[in-house]
């Protein structure tokens, strides 16, 4: 009977029917209750079969809260799990990208032994799929399937290995992260993958960026020599410690340093990323320069981590205890930046200790003054574990610091007249430590606190008073036994820890003092044989035995003062974060001050660096998969991307470095040469020309420049851009190109301007179909009023865009457009006009061309294709010193020798 | 990475769990919670906890404790930056980040716990891209919902996360295209009682609101960028233009974000807007105290201060205050013992002052540390650190859009110290001062009937003694 269940039985039943239903919004209202369930740690494992014939549901909610439970309870339920695993096979062959990938995130995040070979299976298809989103997956499904099932590793690095050589920055953070889990000792798949993860890095996003940083500082240690030689000239003391060996300090000094330029590349390239808004990602370089940089190098690091500071508590916990490693072994990056670790009142305790701690680090005889007087308001806190942490970061100040040693002590024993006991005892406490440095010089100190003794109250206090008085008795003969006299009749009302100090004071006077002090001690030892504690007892005996020489007591007496009296050795007061820099910065091991698991070591720097010609990639790799690369020049001017399509595909990617950007084009197939927009121009440029003068334009000027960059108007049209100003005092309205007046020409009029203020000016993009002509386009510039009739006569130049092929393919090319088809004019180059960088730049600044990587030092080779027609234009320079062969083949032949005639005079003008 | 995840109220409550690997048993946050009783105060609870199998690594967000377990190695901030994102992904979802609202949202919640992480590693954070899988709540959309049963997840598939722009949303389209530009400042600054800067920085923020059609890529550029010396930007900031030109260029995240954030931190470039002239003081007979507090313009640049509010708190021995403000309205909480005054705008010719006493607990000792005071300010149209964006451009985009830019300064952390003021009082000093050449402590202290010997609880006026001594510690040092 439904009634006698317990409720929440007949709930799920109802659920169950819901899910059964055929109304979507039933059973999507159920999937919600459940989802709440699970996320309240309810179980709703017993609901698994209702639910599970969801899993092809049409709807994508339902379909995403079915996966939502599929994931957390396929574990408890593995045969029924199994019911859905056809499902994601089918959605794994889906055309859509983002249903492939979310099946393999599904498939991988069911933690089914028996499904592994499947799992495998997908995750090796998933890697070479055309989608980097799925590609990105299967890197995640690595480290899923690797946690699984540990014996599918020596697979899975094969998949990590391919993954490594993708080009996306979406795969890249992704793929580092499966490397790390699971084969982080395989550097040696690395070195080929080092550059180009170096130059991704900055467009990869914020996450990866952490863990690719993470992984490269380990790679750069074992690959680079260490950059902080040059420091031992110039700085014996701070070098010592980071030489092992006098041996190696000889052999740096017979050989200069020099950096190796993947060292540097990396240093470079992480640099911008410390104004990340991520603080993971500020953190991961900061650690990455502590642990690589050159050590005059590591101030750029300071700011940003201060700037840090301003974050969340917690992150402020974490950089603090970073920082105050480093600023043991480096007080000069933070000293500047002293004020920014002063204690606020309404900091957590934690912060507080640690700001405590920097500051106790940083100090140093210049700025010890100011950092004491901040103490003294710490002093005053209402928060007295604080209160009490800063006497003690006082006394180490006083240890460290030898100037001003005598002045701590004085404010401390300043403090045994506070009113709080805290304080007090903490200063008793410290006192007493610094006492032990230079007992001979501070017996008034000594005979201050005993003075101030009856009003201390705090038994470890006290306490530390006696042991003081005990330990230099001598220097104190006549306080001491008077303060043993009044122990001996409060003996019996003190705390434990002061009764063993009491019975020490005794036994240390009775040596010394005997004459004074024998009846007392003995008085003492009475009470302390009858004493309640045992541990009082025992050591009553104990020194009984050993001072008061008797029969039984045999041999040991005898030594009995050099047992008590011996000198003890004084306590180091030394920071928390003295040894910390043993783990690498910014990892949780160096949190927990101990090895986490899963801690990768950082290793020492080679003595000899190991083969560099390791991370050297060859030119041209053969490329399988028709692809988008989405250049973005420098990562900066990302206006000159380029784009090309192909099949469904789509791949994007983003370089740095120049020289990568060639070897991407080159390797462009070649039956997409002819289609569509290839290649970023090598040069824009800057110069604009006049289209409407203001005298002429009433007041309105305009000017144009050509952009080459493919039109987003229209395939065949050359993309513009026009910048209008007003400079007349009133604002112009309506400003448009007119639709009736164009000669032939297909033009994309800019939207109509409504209003442009006096003296203001706008930029605007306009495209132009010149039909591979030379021939002005004509138009009508109107305002509200006006009128003007304006052109624009383009050079041959600009009607081309870039592309790019190989070396081979160009000759292939080449072959077939002779004859009629081919013009070529034989010149004498000036001088300066010779090198490879001047010739380049010289054609490209004419013709918007691409540039072809050349095998023969003194061939050039360019080429591009008309913007209408896409016919091929492919332009090569030979020199042959003093002359110069310009070769132009190309269909159209009009282009051909005008194009000619403009490259003939550009290489024969010299100047820039 | 991240392998589970728990939510847990301020009142101990666990009221939602997520695993992204294997279900940990909730058992595991017993340590959370010991960890958190030894603390008292939610702020002490440490962020990174070891038990014996896993690390708990937590943060504290209106009122919510954020606890995930990790089980391997990984860098703490990574956790602590990713937990402080869901927050923020919460804030802007359901308008804030509360227990109720969490639980009200649960479902949409999951959806995007399940979103933002796979296996444990950041899969999407970008609130454009989410936003696109998941819609926000709206009443309109929830009521839609109800009736018809449709759903919060995005029909459409998210085109962003595949783009090498991941922070912008495809297919923008507005009529009205806006770009509007908030320049936020704050003043940090500790001041000593004679006004003496002790530390002075300004925190900005650049805070962006741009909604504009398709891709337009714009640059901003600054009147006075040598000022910003110390920057971190939103990814979509390209940070080679930066340090090249100092312009700020970006293709923005559609709607609200933070583009930027500043700091300067060279003392002599901090205007102080304001001074306070206070006089706070406690009687060690009688059980009661004197308060004085005048505040006044100081540097404002000839513009007005807006919502001015002193905030004082006040020792715990203090029972209530019985005062007078000639401006605005004063409240003492006797609970918190904290002293506010609401002031308001703040008029030049007549400064507002608030007077009277203090009543303190009879036979307590009278407090050892005078009060601190808080200040907290606005001034409109003003950044304060003269901070001034010279012009927005738009490529990329054929349309001209709306542009604005707001400036407002605010208090940040304002505080007025006392830390010297007993320490340096004329008076005092000149009592306990050593003998110049006494710098040996031996002779300081061997001379006798020196007060520094002299028993505690003598003195009479509200001044403590000088606790700490030495020439070293007494010269003043404000650069």
């Amino acid at each position: 009977q439904p009634q006698q269940r317990p409720w929440f039985l007949c709930r799920n039943e109802d659920l169950k029917e819901m899910l059964e239903s055929n109304k979507e919004s039933l059973k999507l209202e159920a999937m919600k209750r459940i989802v709440g369930l699970i996320a309240k740690g309810k179980n709703a494992s017993e609901l698994f079969p209702a639910v599970v014939k969801n899993v092809a549901s049409k709807n994508i909610e339902l379909k995403k809260l079915v996966y939502v439970y599929l994931v957390r309870y396929a574990e408890e339920q593995q045969d029924l799990a199994l019911l859905s695993i056809s499902t994601f096979q089918r959605a794994l062959k889906d055309p859509n990208q983002l249903i492939r990938a979310s099946a393999l995130r599904v498939l991988s995040s069911i933690r089914v032994p028996i499904i592994v070979p499947i799992m495998m299976l997908a995750i090796k298809e998933a890697a070479t799929d055309l989608s980097p989103y799925v590609r990105k997956t299967a890197a995640h499904a690595i480290q899923k399937l690797y946690s699984l099932d540990p014996d599918q590793k020596e697979h899975l690095i094969e998949v990590i290995e391919k993954l490594l050589k993708d080009k996306s920055t979406l795969v890249a953070g992704s793929v580092v992260m499966a490397f790390e889990e699971v084969c982080p000792d395989r550097i040696d798949l690395i070195h080929k993958n080092y550059r180009k993860l170096c130059n991704l890095l900055v467009d990869v996003e914020e996450w990866g960026q952490v863990v690719i940083i993470h992984m490269l500082t380990r790679y750069a240690r074992t690959q680079f020599v260490s950059p902080w030689r040059e420091d031992a000239v110039f700085d014996e003391n701070s070098a010592k410690a980071f030489y092992d060996s006098e041996e190696e300090r000889r052999v740096d000094q017979s050989k200069p340093y020099i950096m190796d330029p993947d060292h540097r590349l990396l240093l470079r390239n992480t640099k911008p990323l410390l104004q990340s808004r991520n603080t993971a990602v500020v953190m991961a370089v900061s650690q990455l320069y502590w642990h690589l940089a050159p050590k005059h190098e590591l101030s750029i690091i300071t700011k940003s981590l201060v700037r840090l500071l301003r974050s969340h508590r917690e992150v402020q916990y974490i950089v603090l205890q970073n920082i105050a490693t480093m600023s043991i072994q480096r007080k000069g990056m933070f000293e500047p930046f002293m004020k920014s670790f002063y204690v606020r009142s309404t900091d957590a305790t934690h912060i507080k200790t640690l700001k405590l701690e920097i500051l106790t680090n940083l100090a140093n005889e210049a700025n010890i003054s100011t950092i004491l007087r901040e103490f003294q308001t710490y002093v005053k806190s209402q928060d007295k574990a604080f209160a009490a942490a800063t006497i003690q970061a006082i006394g180490c100040c006083a240890t460290n610091i030898s100037e001003v040693t005598d002045t701590c002590l004085n404010g401390l024993v300043l403090l045994l007249s506070n009113r709080d006991e805290t304080v007090v005892a903490e200063s008793v406490v410290v006192i007493k430590k610094l006492l032990q440095t230079q007992p001979s010089q501070h017996s008034d100190i000594i005979k201050h606190m005993a003075k101030l003794f009856d009003n201390i109250t705090v038994p470890m206090a006290r306490a530390s008073i006696l042991w003081l008085m005990g330990e230099y008795c001598e220097h104190v003969p006549k306080i001491a036994p008077d303060v043993l006299r009044k122990m001996a009749k409060t003996f019996t009302d003190e705390e434990d820890i002061v009764k063993l100090q009491i019975v020490n004071l005794a036994a240390k006077l009775y040596l010394t003092n005997s004459k004074q002090t024998k009846l007392l001690t003995q008085y003492i030892l009475n009470l302390g044989k009858y004493d309640q504690n045992y541990d009082i007892r025992d050591r009553t005996r104990f020194i009984r035995q050993l001072i008061v020489p008797n029969e039984k007591s045999g041999a040991l007496s005898k030594y009995a003062r050099r047992i008590l009296m011996a000198p003890k050795p004084a306590p180091v007061l030394q920071s928390a974060f003295k040894d910390r820099d043993r783990f690498q910065l910014g990892t949780l091991s160096h949190t927990l001050n101990s090895q986490a698991s899963g801690y990768l070591e950082l290793s020492d720097w080679p003595a000899v660096a190991p083969d560099q010609s390791v991370r050297n990639v060859e030119v041209v790799e053969p490329v399988r998969l028709p692809c988008i690369y989405l250049v973005f020049k420098d990562n900066e001017n990302s206006d000159d991307s380029n784009k090309s399509s192909s099949s469904q595909s789509e791949k994007s990617s983003s370089e740095s470095d120049s020289e990568k950007k060639k070897t991407l084009k080159n390797k462009k197939p070649q039956q997409q040469k002819l289609d569509s927009k290839d290649s970023s121009p090598v040069f824009v440029p800057e110069t604009s020309h006049e289209l409407l003068h203001r005298m002429t334009g009433k007041g309105l000027s305009a000017q144009y420049r050509f952009t080459r960059q493919p039109c987003i108007y229209g395939n065949s049209m050359v993309s513009l851009q026009l910048t209008l100003s007003n400079s007349t005092d009133q604002a112009l309205e309506n400003i448009h190109i007119s639709e009736k007046s164009s000669t032939g020409q297909n033009i994309h009029r800019f939207n109509a301007i409504e209003r442009l203020e006096p003296q203001a000016s706008v930029t605007v993009s306009m495209g132009v179909d010149f039909n591979d002509s030379t021939q002005a386009a004509n138009f009508q510039l109107c305002t509200k009023e006006d009128e003007f009739s304006v052109s624009i006569q383009p050079a041959v130049g600009e009607l081309l865009l870039p592309i790019t092929m190989s070396e081979a393919d160009f000759t292939k090319e080449q072959g077939k457009l002779v004859g009629m088809n081919e013009s070529s004019a034989t010149i004498t180059m000036t001088p300066e006009n010779v090198s490879s960088q001047s010739v380049n730049r010289k054609v490209v600044s004419v013709a918007n061309l691409g540039v072809i990587p050349s095998g023969q030092e003194n061939i050039y080779r360019f080429s591009g294709k008309t913007v209408s027609s896409g016919s091929l234009v492919l332009v090569s320079v030979v020199l042959k010193d003093p002359d110069a062969v310009i070769t132009i083949n190309t269909e159209k032949t009009v282009m051909g020798s005008m194009l000619l005639r403009q490259v003939k005079t550009a290489l024969t003008n010299s100047g820039p | 990475m991240i392998h589970s995840l728990f939510l847990i109220s301020n009142a101990g409550d666990l009221f939602l769990e997520k695993h992204w690997k294997s279900v940990i048993s909730r058992s595991v946050c017993d340590y959370f919670f010991e960890a958190r009783e030894k603390a008292v105060e939610p702020d002490n609870v440490p962020p990174v906890i070891r038990t014996p199998h896993h690390y708990l690594i937590n943060i504290y967000r209106e009122k919510i404790f954020f606890v995930s377990v990790i089980q391997t190695e990984v860098p703490p901030l990574f956790v602590i930056e990713f937990l402080h994102r869901v927050a923020e992904t919460f804030q802007d979802y359901f308008g804030e980040c509360s227990e109720t609202t969490i639980k009200d949202n649960v479902v949409i919640v999951y959806e995007l716990l399940e979103e933002m992480l796979d296996n444990g590693f950041p899969l999407a954070t970008e609130s454009n891209i989410l936003k696109e899988l998941i819609r926000p709540p709206t009443i309109l959309r929830s009521m839609v919902n109800t009736i018809t049963g449709s759903s919060n997840v995005g029909e459409t598939l998210p085109t962003g996360q595949l783009s090498t722009i991941p922070w912008r949303r495809a297919g923008v389209k507005y009529t009205n295209n806006e770009a509007y530009f908030d320049v936020v400042e704050e003043i940090d600054a500790i001041l000593d009682k004679s006004g003496t800067t002790v530390f002075a920085e300004i925190q900005g923020v650049i805070d962006a609101c741009v909604k504009l059609s398709g891709m337009p890529d714009l640059t901003l550029s600054f009147m006075n960028p040598r000022l910003l010396d110390d920057v971190s930007f939103h990814p979509c900031v390209r940070y080679k233009r930066w340090e090249s030109e100092r312009v700020i260029a970006f293709i923005p995240p559609d709607g609200n974000f933070q583009l930027m954030s500043y700091h300067i931190s060279a003392q002599n470039l901090v205007a102080i807007p304001v001074y306070v002239k206070q006089n706070i003081s406690f009687f060690e007979t009688g059980s009661s105290g004197r308060l004085d507090i005048t505040v006044g313009p100081k540097q404002t640049m000839g513009k007005t201060l807006e919502c001015l509010v002193v905030t004082v708190h006040m020792p715990k021995v203090v029972l209530s205050a019985n005062l007078s403000a000639t401006q605005g309205t004063y409240n003492y909480d006797p609970v918190t013992k904290i002293l506010v005054w609401d002031i308001g705008k703040l008029n030049p010719q007549k400064l507002p002052n608030l007077k009277g006493s203090l009543s303190l607990q009879s036979g307590a000792p009278k407090p050892e540390e005078n009060p601190s005071l808080n200040i907290d300010l606005k001034i409109q149209q003003l950044a304060i650190s003269g901070l001034k964006v010279n012009r927005l451009d738009v490529y990329g985009e054929k349309y001209k859009p709306f542009k604005g830019v707001k400036y407002v300064t605010k208090a940040g952390k304002f505080q007025f110290h006392s830390p010297y003021w007993t320490i340096y009082g004329p008076r005092r000093v000149a009592a306990w001062q050593p003998p110049s050449s006494a710098r040996s402590p031996s002779r300081r202290l061997s001379a006798p009937g020196t007060p520094h010997l002299s028993p505690l609880g003598v003195e009479v006026s509200g001044e403590e003694p000088l606790p700490l001594g030495g020439a070293v510690w007494e010269e003043p040092d404000h650069h």
